[in-house]
């Protein structure tokens, strides 16, 4: 009996460990098959046609920077929304909302990240868009200004959870001396809290914008899919389309090891990329903050 | 502390900041505007949900709900549709939670702080920020292709429980770490090995919590519709998917595909898919809302 007991618990304990390891091997996984599929296109398309300014791969054009332009200007669009948006909510909810009011706008911003983002496409296609097209009497009412809005939207949430945790985490003590000094609670806000939680608020924009550049069907969706290469600020009331988009509307026409599918994984890679980017980066300043927190208070 | 650096000038000017005259009135001012700011954020997704109750209700009918649709999908119901969500979340049940529970029992309970516990870490941040697209990509290349599995439940409920697994971890092990030490001096004091610990004392403890995490993680993988394009997703079946190794209809994907593919597609079913998928994201959220809360209350530690 005691016996089994030990073997059992070492069975559970070997488990629950290689569960845990799991979150690396996936994302390993992961990489390992997006090189797998993507690589290579490096061999099948030269790398100055890759990164050349025409998308039309029914010709066997492959280049790729529309698509990343497309993409940058859909997301720098939208987190010019959603950072004041984003920003300026977290700081009501945790400076200045009561609490029944707090209690109230935490689930309903938490809400609109759980809306799947093929509904706000949806509605983006049914109202967002006819109204832009008269409102700001375009050709059309799909554009990559009516993904941002939308991803906009998207990224909003995010950008207000991490925010506002960075701002909770700031002592009471940090404010309670700015008041003793006679400092307004808006003062406050603006010369010591919002200043403390500096590195938070990166890191919620940051996460901000990893969210909003790998969103799919709400871009795909809304913004017209016309590959063209942005080069002015007029792209950004025309058609655009992203990588994230490129790859969900074409993948399902293409033939398995054509040149045409291994591009598609190859954008994958790049969208890898990016997102690990972000988030190494973002969760560096996450740790170095949590240490200086650690080393002040011991 | 901050700013060091500054000149003996701009620190009396900044000394003097709290009591320029119209202090109050800049208050007034900029409280003024980020409550303006929490409207503007917060009243369009009230409008958002409002409006899709309205001009979807009308559409639910015990028959739409329950039949198959009829003319190219213009007409009847969305009985598939519904039945193959339900198989994505059974399917992302039965991988992704026994699987992200343990992963979160590791990181709260064995893990020390070592340069591998980070790595794990750093990779769940990174699979919650891989686009869900990439998931698609990473199942059409790993489940569909590599394993064979073709397009079918069973390779979509895969990948999207790769995409869930971070949601799930992160939440159950913040619920783990929520119950207080002594309970797990106690237990062991009274001979019970770890695990007996961990599976008696520490998970019931924390049931709540795990519970509305994982909640939270199914109502992702039931939004999604870019990892299931590739790997699972059929545009129209007349009929149930009978075995695991079928492609299945899904409300997310079939919104997407009625209200961009087919041409002449009547608003008033496109409004009433939106309803039935908001219905089952909304349903899931308020659950998990209720659980939290209700644990939170009853908490006496």
């Amino acid at each position: 009996m005691e016996k089994s007991l030990t073997w059992r618990e070492f069975i559970v304990t070997r488990a629950i460990q290689a569960s845990g390891y799991s979150a690396i091997v996936f994302v390993a996984l992961i990489f390992f098959f997006l090189l797998r599929e993507g690589a290579p296109a490096l061999t099948d398309v030269k790398l100055s046609a890759l990164f050349s300014a025409r998308w039309y791969p029914i010709e066997d054009y492959f280049g790729v920077l529309p698509l990343i332009t497309g993409s940058l200007v859909v997301t720098i669009g939208a987190m010019l929304i959603a950072f004041p948006l984003g920003i300026g909510t977290a700081v009501y909810i945790s400076e200045i909302a009561p609490r029944w009011i707090r209690e109230i706008l935490k689930p309903l911003v938490e809400l609109l990240g759980g809306l799947p983002s093929v509904v706000l496409g949806f509605l983006g296609i049914l109202l967002v868009s006819p109204f832009l097209r008269v409102f700001l009497d375009l050709p059309t009412g799909l554009t990559a200004f009516t993904g941002s809005l939308l991803l906009g939207g998207i990224a909003v949430p995010t950008i207000v959870s991490v925010a506002e945790d960075a701002l909770d985490a700031v002592p009471r003590s940090y404010r309670e001396g700015a008041w003793a000094l006679g400092a307004t609670r808006w003062q406050t806000i603006w010369y010591v809290t919002l200043p403390a939680a500096k590195s938070g608020v990166l890191t919620a924009v940051m996460l901000g914008v990893g969210r909003a550049i790998g969103e799919t069907m709400t871009v795909m969706m809304v913004t017209g899919n016309a590959p063209v290469l942005a080069t002015a600020l007029g792209s950004w009331f025309a058609p655009a389309r992203t990588m994230t988009a490129t790859i969900a509307a074409e993948m399902g026409e293409v033939a398995n090891g054509s040149a045409h599918y291994h591009v598609l994984f190859f954008i994958g890679i790049v969208l890898f990329l990016i997102s690990l980017g972000v988030n190494v980066a973002a969760s560096s300043v996450v740790f170095r903050t949590k240490k200086r927190a650690e080393r002040i208070l011991s | 502390m901050r700013r060091e650096n500054l000149a003996p000038t701009q620190i009396t000017d900044i000394m003097k900041r709290p009591f320029s005259p119209n202090r109050r009135f800049v208050e007034r001012i900029g409280f003024a505007g980020l409550t303006a700011t929490a409207l503007v954020t917060t009243l369009p997704i009230v409008g958002t949900i409002v409006y899709i109750l309205i001009q979807g209700a009308p559409a639910i009918s015990l028959e739409f709900l329950t039949s198959f649709p009829r003319d190219g999908m213009r007409a009847g119901g969305i009985l598939p549709a519904i039945i193959g969500t339900l198989y994505l979340a059974l399917g992302v049940s039965i991988f992704a939670v026994p699987l992200g529970i343990a992963a979160a029992i590791y990181l709260a309970e064995y893990a020390s702080d070592t340069p591998l516990t980070r790595t794990i870490r750093i990779a769940i941040i990174n699979l919650a920020g891989i686009p869900s697209v990439v998931y698609g990509l990473f199942g059409l290349g790993l489940f569909v292709l590599f394993l064979n599995f073709g397009t079918s439940i069973l390779a979509a409920s895969l990948t999207l429980s790769i995409m869930t697994l971070p949601v799930i971890i992160s939440t159950a092990e913040e619920a783990l770490r929520t119950v207080p030490q002594s309970f797990r001096t106690v237990s062991a004091s009274l001979g019970a090995t770890r695990w007996q610990t961990i599976r008696r004392i520490v998970l019931k403890e924390a049931l709540p919590g795990i519970l509305t995490g994982v909640i939270l993680g199914l109502e992702r993988a039931v939004g999604e519709t870019a990892p299931i394009l590739f790997t699972g997703a059929a545009f129209f079946l007349p009929r149930l998917p009978n075995s695991p190794f079928d492609a299945t209809m899904a409300l997310p994907y079939h919104l997407f595909v009625i209200s961009t593919q087919v041409p002449n597609m009547p608003v008033q079913i496109q409004y009433g898919v939106a309803l039935t998928l908001l219905a089952f994201v909304l349903t899931m959220n308020l659950v998990a809302t209720v659980i939290r809360s209700r644990a939170r209350a009853k908490r006496q530690w």
